[in-house]
């Protein structure tokens, strides 16, 4: 018998409670009992990064986490990034067309994200390695790279 | 054991779309209560833009802003009948079939403001941000949210359009062969610089340069995005993507998504790129197709640029290191030097 058990965690700042099945993962908890369906599922084998959010501001595939290791942590998805006005990486890979089906963007964001919350002027090969865990079929990652780029250009130089 | 740089190239005459039993696409559009417009399609949009450019081709035509045409798109229940989205066609078929649709409503549209406003429809023009005017009274105007209300509740009128855009089937001649299989042809021409090393067989230091000609770029960011992703895939699948990358024994295929092998954010070639524009008479706006014409060049830019490098003719893809070095060293025991 599949059994249930209660979770509490905070997503992006707010408090949330849920069942989890036995073994359920975080990605699953996040989409079909939380509703947020920033983060997405790609491969569920922690191959691709489409699902990647925060435990804590680590970057973590959430598809391979079990639900239950987050009880009491902050977890943190690309629609914590936006309240009012969009992230400036958001602004930066639409004014970048760094995002063609954009399937990935949610888990780039995310990755780019956490990179610049522990590093706020990574050089290329460090945002390489940053979002290197994340695959995108379309882009070439060239547009993606350029618009963190912008972004680490942008908050350099104080601009918001 | 040494280092050998190479250089290929590749150009082509890529045709738009394709031709089986005819290839057409179809479009609807209507006004809606806000003024808005709505253009329906079936085509998909995966990510190359075509809702995109359907909205500015259906803007245009209409003579409103980008931002008063929404596209529903992608649903074979609910929009008319489209071939789909590959061979390049999208921009070029669906594109044609918007514009076909949008003149249809806008004819109505525009019959609707003569009668409001006392002249003759051919003596209007849009200003593209929503205003129909009399030429040359720029005065006496109406919006066209208003010019669709009284269509509707004062003359009856529907504010819509169908349009459909069709290459005709071409049959082959049986005496000659010959066959017109496409109306509209893009171009291109590609140089890739690189390195082998023939201890190894592996590629690296991969330079792309290119030149694209898509008849008017509609877009011209989204055309320059799928060329850099294009030519990103086409890269991949002239040097990595297989199924089996661990050739000879298909036991050990990789099972999963995280072992087939892509070239990562770290494995980048540089590309240089020049977008030409020679508008295709029968495109709308111009516009041709940027499609796969992207990804394919880089193939045969690649296993010529090897060539060049070291003498060995790759004929099987993806041209990995493994296949590279037995190529050299077949061609070593053979005629006992590298190119
Ligand atoms: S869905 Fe989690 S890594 Fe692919
Ligand atoms: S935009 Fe399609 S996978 Fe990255």
């Amino acid at each position: 018998m599949m059994v249930k058990k209660p979770l509490e965690f905070r997503l992006n700042g707010t408090e949330v409670a849920v069942f989890a099945d036995e073994a359920e993962n975080l990605l699953s908890v996040l989409r079909a009992k939380v509703g947020d369906l920033t983060p997405k599922y790609g491969c569920g084998q922690g191959g691709c990064g489409a699902c990647m959010v925060t435990i804590d501001g680590r970057t973590v595939l959430s598809c391979i986490t079990l639900a239950e290791t987050v009880a009491g942590a902050d977890v943190g998805t690309l629609a914590g990034l936006s309240g009012e006005r969009l992230d400036p990486l958001q602004e930066a890979f639409m004014d970048g067309f760094a995002a063609q089906c954009g399937y990935c963007t949610p888990g780039m964001i995310v990755a780019a994200r956490a990179l610049l919350q522990h590093n706020p002027t990574p050089d290329r090969d460090q945002i390489i390695e940053a979002i290197s865990d994340n695959i995108c079929r379309c882009t070439g990652y060239e547009p993606i790279i350029e618009a963190i780029q912008s972004v680490v250009a942008q908050e350099r130089a104080g601009g918001s | 054991m040494a280092i050998y740089k190479g250089r290929g190239v590749c150009a082509m005459n890529y045709p738009i779309g394709m031709n089986l039993g005819g290839d057409p696409s179809q479009a609807l559009v209507h006004s809606n209560p806000d003024g808005k417009f709505t253009v329906t399609l079936s085509s998909i949009d995966l990510g190359q833009g075509m809702k995109s450019v359907s909205r500015q081709v259906a803007a245009e035509t209409l003579g409103v802003p980008v931002a008063d045409v929404y596209v529903d798109t992608a649903d074979s229940d609910t929009g008319p009948q489209c071939m789909g989205s590959f061979a390049s066609r999208g921009t070029h078929r669906v594109g044609n079939a918007v514009i076909a649709a949008a003149k249809e409503a806008r004819a109505v549209m525009l019959e609707a403001a003569a009668e409001e406003l006392e002249v003759n429809a051919v003596d209007l023009e849009t200003d593209g941000l929503g205003n129909i005017l009399v030429k040359g009274a720029p005065g006496r105007s109406i919006t066209t949210q208003e010019a669709c209300n009284v269509a509707q509740f004062k003359y009856g009128q529907s504010v819509s359009g169908r349009g459909i855009f069709l290459i005709p089937m071409s049959d082959v001649d049986p005496d000659t062969g010959e066959m017109t299989t496409v109306s509209c042809f893009a171009h291109m021409a590609m140089i890739v610089d690189l390195e082998v090393d023939d201890e190894t067989g592996e590629v690296f230091n991969v330079r792309m340069n290119s030149a694209y000609e898509v008849g008017r770029a509609l877009n011209p960011k989204l055309v320059e995005q799928q060329l850099v992703g294009g030519a990103w895939m086409g890269l991949s699948h002239a040097l990595y993507e297989t199924t089996e990358p661990c050739y000879p024994s298909r036991d050990h295929r990789p099972y999963s998504f995280s072992s087939y092998p892509m070239p990562g954010p770290g494995d980048l070639a540089s590309h240089g790129i020049s977008i030409l524009e020679r508008p295709a008479p029968d495109g709308p706006f111009g516009g041709k197709g940027v499609g796969e014409m992207c990804a394919n060049p880089v193939l045969p830019a690649v296993a010529n640029a090897i060539y060049d490098a070291v003498g060995v003719e790759m004929d099987e893809l993806p041209m990995t290191a493994e296949k590279i070095l037995r190529a050299i060293r077949a061609k070593a025991g053979r005629a006992g030097d590298n190119g």
